[in-house]
């Protein structure tokens, strides 16, 4: 007993300059993963980054100071420009349209129906499988020759789908016709169906956390359904609607499965996005230089998004 | 109590530090060894041959080997996917390690010559081919796709015929229309067709590099092979009237393919032809495969093939290749297996399972069909040109981008715009 105590007496003592002993062991056990994130993720995201700013554009590597040049061209190209209008207007649709429809469903199955859990499942069940799966599916399912067409050409609607190479709503801007790209819409939809049942899940255990209490008591008070809804319970929503958007955020600007086993590029790249191009630039091509500096691009757009949250949990944190 | 940690630290310090030793042990081990593989001596066949008859073409090369050499073990190391992409991915670390397999897969041409031979990693085999007397068996220009300032650096296994115009016989017979050998004769047989409301030209351009195929057969036709070769060495400019005249017919072309092509792939364009809801479509001869073995269709009954319009006497070649690379240990083991690949046995084993006609001009005709034996006649007399979709008449930078080009212009249509697009890429040729 008398050792217990002098030892935690010392450890006590020594944690005002250092480390309790506790604390010494949990680093231990954290230095090699430490150690690994820092080589294999870090250190290879500066290495992309140094290869983004040489010339190594052939099978023979070149390490030659090129400055900006990669980055330049892909501002400068067709292709590329496209692919940031796709990914633009495809996370704004793909957010919105998850968030929608996830808190309406959540809304809905909050309302204590019988056989609540069989319908979270059906609708949480799109989310287990892979986004090459619901690709190729959704491919078939949108495809103009067969598919849903077969069933909506009897009522003389014909949509083109994935490969509609319209621009709605656009205009010129630099080589490409800025706007929304028709074919994304057929994306879109295979994108919010796999992934609307994770923000369903998220918005369920955010309605749950809302204590019945405060709804008696706002119906004590004589408040609607409706405005329970409107001024209680969904500004309390607000960070699982933060959390929602970093989450969908990231998946939709590094999209890559989806795309690649459902439409590919796309004629004129109306479904084309920066992981795609990657891909093709890098592994086909053998721009190595060009493919890292998409990858670099690809990574500072994430970091839009989680960096500002980032800081604002670590402000939460202190 | 603080002893004890330093003591576990220092453990897992050790641990970490004794991984990467071992790491670097194995690196060298396998350096070392240079086969590659890792056990000594074996041979491991690089390739991108998995899918059907392929795969069997492959095995059987294999086992003759094995028959011929039992001594020396050999290692099928194909890599699955992506039409060979995946596969040259890792073969491109590989070499990059200074890992490379004891022999593998590359197309002749541009995909051998300005790649692995222009960075010094493959070794010439100027010896076996006189030791074969090879130089007289594959003709004078198919070794001059394997071959970079006169020396030879791979030996063709196969040959696959890029300019193909494959048709539906019925409904060609039904409309009594000719095959057409001339572009003005295809359109006036593509206007009869829509008239009936047949798809004249099937395209899948899912995947760009369809489209591309297409243009580099209507290159070639509006061109002819000699001014076609011309603008692979930079003898003739992309923005040549010539190049112009065969954007236009291309883009004339396309008016006549069926709607949905951007969501079909090859496969599925072959099938619109199968079925005859669409007449024609150009594709290489792998489709005769597609045809035979997965439509169950017949040669010359339910389909029929041409060259493409105004290609007649020339042949789109895309030949598998293989050849040695520097710095193996095993060099001659390597060589012998490529004297097999390169012998008429060789030949006769692999190309009738996988569809396509032996790179030698004195194989066995009759071991093949009638569309093999009638390619093989052809492939004896025609004028033989490297095909640009396929990676051999230019490097894979270029034709990504020629695909991109022509991506766009299926929808745009804008024949300035490709033209000069081509013309920039082309500075990168020499």
């Amino acid at each position: 007993m008398e050792a217990v105590r002098k030892e935690t007496a010392k450890g006590e003592k020594a944690s005002k300059k250092s480390y309790s002993s506790d604390q010494w062991m949990a680093l231990a056990f954290l230095l090699p993963s430490f150690l690994l994130i820092v080589i294999f993720v870090y250190g290879f995201i500066g290495w992309t980054g140094y290869v983004s700013l040489s010339n190594w554009n052939s099978l023979i590597p070149d390490f030659s100071f090129a400055g900006l040049k990669n980055y330049m061209y892909l501002f400068s190209d067709f292709r590329f420009q496209a692919d940031l209008r796709n990914t633009l207007f495809f996370t704004i649709l793909f957010i919105g349209l998850v968030i929608l429809f996830g808190l309406s469903l959540a809304i809905l199955l909050d309302q204590k129906l019988k056989g609540e859990s069989i319908f979270r499942n059906i609708f949480f069940f799109p989310m287990a499988l892979s986004f090459v799966v619901t690709g190729v599916v959704w491919q078939w399912l949108l495809n103009p020759s067969t598919g849903i067409n077969l069933f909506l050409n009897t009522f003389g609607i014909t949509p083109k789908w994935y490969t509609d190479t319209n621009i709605l709503a656009g205009f010129q801007w630099g080589q490409i016709e800025f706007g929304l790209p028709a074919a994304l819409i057929a994306v879109g939809i295979a994108a919010v169906w796999q992934m609307t049942g994770f923000s369903l899940a998220m918005y369920i255990a955010g309605l749950r956390a809302v204590p019945d209490e405060t709804r008696e008591a706002a119906r004590m008070d004589g408040a609607s359904e409706f405005q329970i809804y409107r001024q209680i319970i969904l500004p309390q929503l607000r960070p699982i609607t933060v959390s929602v958007i970093i989450i969908m955020a990231h998946i939709s600007l590094k999209i890559f499965d989806l795309i690649y086993s459902m439409t590919g590029p796309g004629a004129n790249f109306v479904t084309d996005v920066p992981g795609v191009y990657m891909f093709e630039t890098t592994f086909r091509g053998n721009y190595y230089a060009n493919g890292a500096a998409i990858a670099i691009i690809m990574l500072l757009s994430v970091a839009i998004f989680i960096v500002p949250y980032l800081l604002n949990s670590r402000k939460g944190e202190a | 109590m603080k002893k004890k940690l330093g003591l576990i630290l220092m453990m897992i310090l050790t641990l970490v530090l004794s991984a990467c030793g071992s790491n670097t042990q194995t690196e060298e081990g396998s350096q070392g060894s240079s086969g590659g593989s890792g056990e000594k001596g074996k041979l491991d066949i690089f390739s991108w041959w998995t899918g059907a008859g392929e795969e069997d073409g492959l095995k059987a090369l294999l086992a003759l080997f094995e028959e011929k050499y039992p001594d020396i073990p050999i290692e099928n190391a194909a890599v699955a996917g992506g039409a060979g992409t995946n596969a040259k991915a890792v073969l491109a670390s590989r070499m990059q390690g200074n890992d490379p397999p004891a022999t593998f897969q590359v197309h002749g041409g541009s995909e051998l010559n300005d790649s692995w031979v222009a960075a010094d990693k493959m070794e010439p085999l100027n010896d076996l081919y006189e030791q074969e007397g090879w130089n007289d068996k594959f003709p004078k220009e198919l070794i001059e796709l394997v071959s970079k300032d006169g020396n030879m650096y791979s030996v063709p296994v196969n040959i696959h015929r890029a300019n193909v115009l494959w048709y539906n016989k019925k409904v060609f017979e039904e409309n009594s229309l000719a095959v057409p050998t001339t572009f003005d004769e295809f359109f006036k047989a593509a206007d009869t067709l829509k008239e009936k409301g047949i798809t004249p030209l099937a395209l899948g351009d899912k995947e760009p590099w369809a489209a591309t195929h297409l243009f580099e057969t209507v290159l070639l036709g509006e061109l002819g092979a000699e001014d076609y070769k011309k603008l692979w060495t930079g003898e003739l400019a992309f923005d040549d009237p010539k190049v112009k005249k065969a954007a236009e017919t291309f883009k004339k072309m396309l008016t006549y393919v069926n709607e949905d092509h951007s969501s079909r792939n090859w496969q599925d364009a072959a099938q619109l032809v199968g079925s005859g809801e669409a007449a024609m479509n150009v594709m290489g001869d792998w489709a005769k495969g597609y045809f035979t073995n997965d439509l169950k269709l017949a040669v010359n009954k339910d389909f029929g093939y041409a060259p493409t319009p105004g290609t007649e006497g020339t042949f789109g070649v895309i030949t598998d290749t293989f050849g040695l690379p520097k710095g193996l240990n095993n060099s001659e083991d390597v060589k012998k297996f490529l004297s097999v690949l390169g012998s008429v046995e060789g030949q006769d084993a692999f190309n009738p399972l996988k569809g396509s006609i032996p790179a030698r001009i004195d194989a066995d005709v009759s071991k093949y069909d009638q569309y093999g034996k009638d390619t093989m006649e052809d492939f004896k007399s025609a004028a033989l040109v490297p095909s640009l979709a396929h990676g051999s008449a230019a490097p894979e930078g270029f034709v990504t981008k020629v695909n991109q080009a022509v991506n766009i212009f299926v929808t745009q249509g804008g024949v300035d715009q490709l033209v000069s697009t081509l013309q920039s890429a082309g500075t990168e040729l020499k």
